[in-house]
């Protein structure tokens, strides 16, 4: 048995006891949902962090930087920058006036069936995306990997699938916080050795090593060429690149900060107090991880190579490579199994979230207007949809294959999160006169648009040489009708825009007349849910 | 004893005591006191997080203007977003303190007001 798989047992066995500790001890629809909204700052912070820092980040990000270096560790600040809106904007407003999803918060005070319905189908859009991008990672990890192992690409898939159907099952959202815990300690703890090691090799001389990085010589279209890998402009450069680098500012300042899963960890804690010092301690956490990939994913090119990361394995596996650089097989093992965890904690995070708005917004909400027919039926429908999610999600990693860079796939996710949910929720927080039809329009285009804009930009159009073949050829075969790989610029203000207008070409003095409510639920937690008694 | 689902300590309000703490003088201090730091706080790191784009995208050259040995202006700039996020999070939790007492003022005021009755 090789060590990584021994590592990834070990994860597997410990995560496994955690789930039959925290099933044991899953009653109600709150323990299920929101862990009996039990979870210290501390532990959510954690939590958090585990919960967000995904593929797209170790994997994902660490290889964009080895191989575009600056340009890549924008998408590290960023992923940085959503936290701060979170803390200032929606954490503690969205603790007072919710329950279980974002959709508790709309329905609050606009008619709560059509905004639920779209509120749910944001967030397994938004959830599916992200899904995508870590089903993916988790291929490309195998493929690099396990390949001598006798596991394919296809059982590692599966197997990854049916372990985040067991932990959100049975455990619900107490087991899966926990997982996420100890993920974020295990990926924090492997990023301060990598980095460490890094640093090693250049004597702990910061200057040594960013000499080093500023040349750095590679091959571009079969042409020789040294780059300082500190200098800007090895991904977005002119005529698009500075409108493309705004717009992806926009995306994380705004997405985050309307990610469903991100956003259902703030209901597991006791109050809005708790749910700032988590944002902050998520801050901390999540902060150094990134400010630490600039280490690793230059390391990766200083070490490794651009050449030999693109030829052996591809973006996605700079960070596991310059583990094998620095330290050997074994370390490797042990940072690829790390990575398979953080894949598991956040796959179990996007699951538990769209499982929970299907059951509880779409389902109980929507279809039974409210009402649970009999007890448990809510738990029971999220049990269902968790495993309907998972086996989907399951088929889709099959018939995509290892794609393109995992960091960009999660982007997406976050265009559809900044444009549609996060106009929803803030206007819907701060503004009176916002109303059911403005966050219907909103909804309705923000997803649209930002979806439009993915299918019809560079991502997905392109002409290819004859010789691209497979991932690496564009689905549609024309020139791009959109120009930017980050639609941000434009669906952002497009679902601000849309609410705008839909809520201006409407009354519902209804909406209005609850704002006091609202706003006096969210600033001071007057009414919010309680922690269950032990 | 069956254990209860979520319970609520305080009588929940109706219509009339929402709007009447919302027109209250303590609950728009909280409004008001909460603004002043909430969105200059949240208006500058925008525009500091974006700017970091713009230099980037608009200025390369300067972007690229060596600091420290090789280490240059945008790379500098990309941690400072790290420092100005986390001096942000420590000036709201220490404005916060006041937020949270004049809540539960607001608050006391209000049991007050009920156990009166």
């Amino acid at each position: 048995m090789s060590i990584s798989l021994a590592v990834f047992l070990a994860f597997v066995a410990s995560t496994l006891g955690i789930t039959y500790w925290a099933a044991k001890r899953s009653y109600g629809a709150s323990a299920y949902f929101a862990a009996g909204r039990r979870i210290t700052a501390w532990q959510n912070g954690f939590a958090v962090a585990g919960d967000f820092i995904s593929a797209a980040s170790f994997l994902g990000t660490v290889g964009l930087i080895a191989l575009q270096g600056l340009d890549g560790f924008l998408y590290s600040v960023g992923g940085f920058a959503g936290f701060v809106t979170i803390l200032l904007v929606i954490a503690e407003p969205l603790r007072n006036t919710g329950k279980y999803t974002m959709g508790d918060v709309l329905a609050y005070r606009l008619k709560a069936r059509p905004v639920r319905a779209l509120a749910a189908l944001s967030t397994l859009t938004t959830a599916t995306f992200y899904m995508i991008a870590q089903m993916v990672g988790a291929g490309a990890l195998v493929t690099l990997l396990l390949a001598d192992s006798g596991i394919s690409y296809n059982i590692a898939v599966v197997g990854v699938g049916v372990l985040m159907m067991v932990y959100v099952i049975f455990g619900g959202m107490l087991a899966t916080t926990w997982v996420q815990i100890i993920k974020a300690i295990l990926l924090t703890a492997c990023a301060v050795i990598l980095t460490v090691l890094v640093l090693r090799r250049f004597h702990f001389g910061l200057l040594e090593f960013f000499a080093a990085t500023s040349q750095v010589a590679y091959h571009h279209n079969e042409q020789r060429v040294v780059s300082d890998f500190l200098q800007p402009g090895l991904r977005y450069h002119p005529p698009h690149g500075p409108l493309d680098l705004i717009s992806l500012s926009l995306i994380f300042a705004f997405g985050t900060a309307g990610l469903p899963h991100v956003l259902v960890k703030f209901y597991t804690v006791p109050d809005a107090k708790t749910a700032r010092k988590s944002v902050v301690w998520a801050m901390i956490l999540i902060g150094s991880f990134y400010v630490m990939t600039s280490i690793l994913g230059l390391g990766a090119t200083v070490l490794v190579g651009p050449d030999y990361i693109i030829t052996h394995g591809g973006t996605n596996m700079a960070g596991p490579m310059l583990a094998r650089a620095l330290a050997g097989d074994v370390f490797f093992a042990v940072v690829s199994a790390v990575a398979f965890a953080t894949i598991l904690a956040v796959v179990a995070g996007l699951t538990i979230s769209a499982s929970t708005s299907f059951a509880h917004d779409f389902w109980t909400n929507v279809i039974h207007h409210g009402i649970e027919r009999r007890p448990g039926e809510s738990v029971l429908v999220a049990r269902l949809s968790a495993l309907a999610v998972g086996a989907v999600s399951i088929l889709i990693a099959l018939a995509l294959g290892p794609a393109s860079n995992v960091g960009i796939l999660a982007t997406f996710g976050m265009a559809v999160a900044a444009s549609a949910n996060f106009p929803v929720l803030v206007l819907s927080i701060f503004w009176r006169r916002f109303n059911t039809a403005g966050a219907v329009t909103a909804l309705t285009v923000g997803l649209l648009a930002t979806i439009g804009l993915i299918v019809a930009g560079p991502n997905f159009m392109g002409i290819d040489p004859p010789n691209a073949t497979g991932t690496a050829r564009h689905l549609i075969q024309a020139r791009p009708w959109f120009p930017f790989e980050n639609v941000g610029i434009f669906s952002v203000p497009l679902g601000f825009l849309a609410s705008l207008l839909g809520t201006l070409f409407s009354k519902e003095p209804q909406a209005e007349a609850k704002f006091n409510e609202l706003i006096v639920r969210a600033n001071t937690g007057l009414g919010a849910e309680r922690a269950t008694a032990h | 004893m069956k254990k209860t689902e979520e319970g609520t300590a305080r009588q929940e309000p109706n219509r009339a005591d929402w709007d009447r703490i919302a027109a209250g003088e303590q609950f728009q201090d909280l409004l008001a006191i909460k603004k002043i730091f909430i969105v200059p706080a949240f208006v500058f790191f925008l525009v500091y997080f974006v700017g970091l784009s713009v230099l980037v995208g608009y200025a390369p050259k300067l972007a690229s203007t060596r600091v420290i040995g090789t280490i240059n202006l945008a790379y500098l700039f990309a941690l400072s977003e790290f420092v100005v996020g986390w001096v942000i999070a420590a000036l709201y939790l220490l404005a916060s303190a006041r937020f949270d007492a004049l809540t539960k003022d607001i608050l006391a005021t209000l049991d007050g007001r009920r156990g009166g009755k």
